[in-house]
């Protein structure tokens, strides 16, 4: 019972992290848009 | 389970079919309209025979934003239906009289608007007064549509009795929220047709609480969007996977974005009403925070679709940060089309979460910046899924092929809206942030500096539209040789599947009284005190004004 | 459910980001009082004169302060009416010197009207039965166009007044 769940367990771990660093820096740089956009606007919401 | 492998039967793609004629004959319509529109807003040209720019506009609004979405989304929910947990042969019948119901509505709104006597534009902001018949005809499109939500959720229900203790069939489960997310949003909109506008057009009722009526229809307004968006994100989460060759990323996390959607897309409607009297600003303040919420499933599904464009790739060998990019099979307009739409829904969102960020909404509200909004949400991101999934749908439907010519054209194509959407709408959203008013015909404003700036930008706006009605012209083409003149064949249905180890989907996913009741309690907290105010404050109501538009 | 590592990073990058763009607009609203315009005086749409502002005299610019000016106007398809000059006429331009403070009250007399002066943060939903108001300092000299921003009939696109901030 306890190999049984270690192996289950290993198996999750193992499966736990694919590359994904490309997606990582795709996101950041689609938030970083969103937050120099928004900021954009909100700059022309404080001079008006 | 064999069954549901091979195709579908005759009678079944005819009821999808059915809705995506219609669907496509809208777009052809809707089309030429806005092509009028750029076109007149330029300054060059002007409509012939007295036609009015709004009566134009009336058509555009109403033919591409609810009779194109709502018939081809019921028409691809049904066939998502069929392959995935199957329609019986009762709720086949019963799907057919919705559609007829709805078509009789379209065709009754459609013509008090050519005799024009409905032009109202999309919102039908009372006082102003349509013809009754506008009403009776809208509220019958939501009456058919109500049909295809009940045969929906019957099907689930006979599907879940079978199959006890199994988890649904992602795509139906999907099909389902957005049934749901309709019908509870629809009621809104029903009410203040039904017992609002329609009496009151008919002389039943001397006048109309303003206030109500705007607030039932942005009730319904914001998850119109959303009902328009889901089954885009249909396609991105479980059948995207299945053309480039991958599997589904995350089951419990698409189904997670979708049950927050259905939480989160309704109590939010005050942020179309940010700028207008009457509605208590903290309310309006808890309406954006609300309306934030809704942002994260759209945050959750950025990350899911890079990673299952990622894990793909490096499962094919592709190494490095971006080689994964290179994977991705861009010379099949199945899945270019709807990545176009993907890309599109980064300014598209952003935009959106500005609009509705409480009050930055004064810097853009009703200015074109919002028309450049929605043309690239709907009219991009939208759309395009739209046409992606036409280009296996059709064949399948019909029992033809996509041939490589056409998935050439649908490249061209796809080229070709990208290129004038992106000249229309950022046009659109530059003049907007210049205080260039929507909803306008040719104006100079009795020749200020600032609108002769607005008329540089109305000029490339009338040359993104014709390059879109070129667009236009080439879908059309292209939909009618996949409908009727491809060759004979099987084309895949793509339904992803998940990774055979993947990690089991948490059954409260599942749990729909839970959903459902978190759903209403959101909605009653959000809209009973502001509504009671909104209803113990009203002023003197207004009578119908039919002159404005020229509706004698 | 299982969440990948970078995700929970994403996660917690973006829900930050919209926790400080809520931060930045509620301070804004509920401290310096920057809520948009939710005006919440009611009238008769059939009967405007009934309130003090809308009356025929009162309609148009009024000096109620050094530098400080209210700006009533009565809205109705296809004009914003900004009462007349000494010669009777429509007045449709308005002039205030630069940094004035202007308080804008403005109402419809029949359908939903816009309110928006081009290049400033007025921007107001003018619906019959409310009166919507705004105040605002007119900063940068320039001539402003005062354009109706929602579908009010045939005309809407000729209703317009334009507001000139001068040195």
């Amino acid at each position: 019972m306890t190999s049984l769940h270690h192996q289950k367990e290993e198996k999750a771990n193992k499966k736990e992290s694919p590359e994904l660093i490309g997606t990582f820096i795709s996101v950041m740089m689609l938030g970083l848009f969103i937050l120099a956009s928004w900021f954009g606007v909100y700059a022309l919401f404080v001079m008006r | 389970m064999i069954s549901e492998k091979l195709g579908l039967s005759k009678q079944e793609t005819k009821l999808s079919m059915a809705y995506i004629y219609v669907a496509f004959i809208s777009l052809l319509i809707g089309g030429l309209m806005g092509l009028l529109q750029t076109l007149v807003r330029s300054g060059t040209f002007t409509l012939p025979w007295g036609i009015d720019y709004y009566q134009v506009l009336t058509v555009h609004g109403v033919i591409l934003g609810l009779v194109l979405t709502t018939f081809f989304i019921i028409g691809f929910q049904y066939a998502l239906i069929n392959k995935t947990i199957g329609l019986t042969v009762k709720q086949r019948k019963i799907s057919w009289v919705g559609f007829w119901i709805m078509l009789v509505g379209t065709i009754m709104s459609s013509i008090t608007i050519l005799l024009g006597k409905a032009s109202v534009l999309y919102t039908f902001y009372a006082p102003l007064k349509a013809h009754s018949a506008f009403y009776i005809g809208l509220a019958l499109v939501i009456i058919g549509s109500w049909v295809a939500c009940f045969v929906n959720f019957r099907q689930m229900f006979l599907w879940r009795k079978d199959h006890k203790n199994e988890k649904s069939p992602l795509l139906a489960f999907m099909v389902v929220i957005n049934m749901l997310l309709w019908f509870i949003a629809t009621l809104g909109v029903a009410s203040t047709v039904l017992i609002q506008f329609i009496p009151w057009s008919l002389g039943y009722a001397d006048t109309i609480n303003i206030l109500v009526s705007r607030t039932l229809f942005w009730y319904f307004g914001h998850p119109l969007v959303y009902f328009w968006l889901l089954p885009a994100y249909m396609a991105w989460y479980a059948i995207i996977p299945k053309i480039i060759g991958g599997k589904i990323f995350s089951d419990s996390l698409a189904r997670l974005a979708f049950v927050l959607f259905l939480m989160f897309s309704i109590p939010v409607g005050f942020h179309h009403q940010l700028t207008e009297p009457g509605i208590d600003p903290m309310w309006k303040f808890i309406q954006v925070v609300l309306t934030f919420m809704v942002i994260i499933p759209s945050l959750l599904t950025a990350f899911s679709m890079f990673a299952m464009f990622e894990i793909t790739g490096r499962k094919k060998g592709f190494q490095g940060i971006f080689g994964w990019v290179k994977h991705l099979p861009w010379k099949d307009v199945r899945f270019f089309a709807p990545m176009v739409g993907m890309l599109a829904f980064i300014p598209a969102g952003t935009g959106g979460i500005i609009n509705a960020s409480h009050q930055l909404n004064a810097v853009v509200h009703n200015t074109i910046w919002v028309t450049g909004h929605f043309h690239l949400t709907v009219a991009t991101t939208v759309i395009l899924t739209f046409f992606g999934i036409s280009y296996w749908l059709i064949p399948v439907l019909t029992g033809r092929k996509l041939t490589a010519d056409i998935n050439k054209l649908g490249m061209i194509q796809t080229i070709i809206w990208t290129i004038g959407m992106t000249i229309m709408s950022g046009s659109m959203h530059i003049a907007g942030l210049f205080g260039a008013p929507r909803r306008s015909a040719y104006s100079t404003y009795g020749g200020t500096e600032q609108a002769s700036e607005w008329i540089g930008y109305q000029y490339s706006q009338a040359i993104g539209g014709s390059i879109l009605f070129i667009g236009i012209i080439l879908m059309v083409y292209i939909i009618i040789k996949l409908a009727f003149f491809a060759p004979k064949g099987i084309e895949e249905f793509p339904i992803a599947e998940e990774e055979p180890d993947a990690e089991p989907t948490p059954k409260f996913l599942e749990n729909w009284k839970l959903w459902i009741g978190l759903t209403i309690a959101l909605i009653l907290f959000a809209y009973t005190i502001p509504f009671i105010e909104i209803i113990q404050h009203s002023p003197p109501g207004s009578p119908p004004f039919a002159w404005p538009i020229g509706n004698n | 459910m299982h969440l990948h590592k970078y995700e929970k990073i994403w996660l917690m990058f973006g829900v930050g980001s919209l926790v400080v763009f809520l931060l930045v607009i509620g301070i804004g609203a509920f401290y310096k009082g920057t809520h948009p315009q939710s005006q919440m005086t009611t009238i008769d749409p059939q009967n405007v004169e009934a309130n003090e502002a809308f009356k025929k005299e009162n309609l148009g610019l009024t000096k109620v302060d050094e530098n400080k000016y209210i700006l009533n106007v009565l809205a109705s398809a296809f004009n914003y009416d900004l009462g007349v000059d000494e010669e009777g006429a429509q007045v449709k331009s308005i002039r205030v010197p630069k940094g004035s403070t202007v308080l804008f009250h403005v109402t419809s007399k029949d359908v939903v009207h816009g309110f928006e002066l081009a290049g400033t943060n007025v921007n107001m939903m003018v619906e019959p039965g409310y009166v919507s108001s705004y105040e605002t300092v007119m900063e940068k000299p320039g001539e402003y166009t005062l354009v109706c921003n929602e579908y009010c009939g045939t005309g809407h696109h000729l209703m317009f007044a334009t507001v000139e901030v001068y040195e």
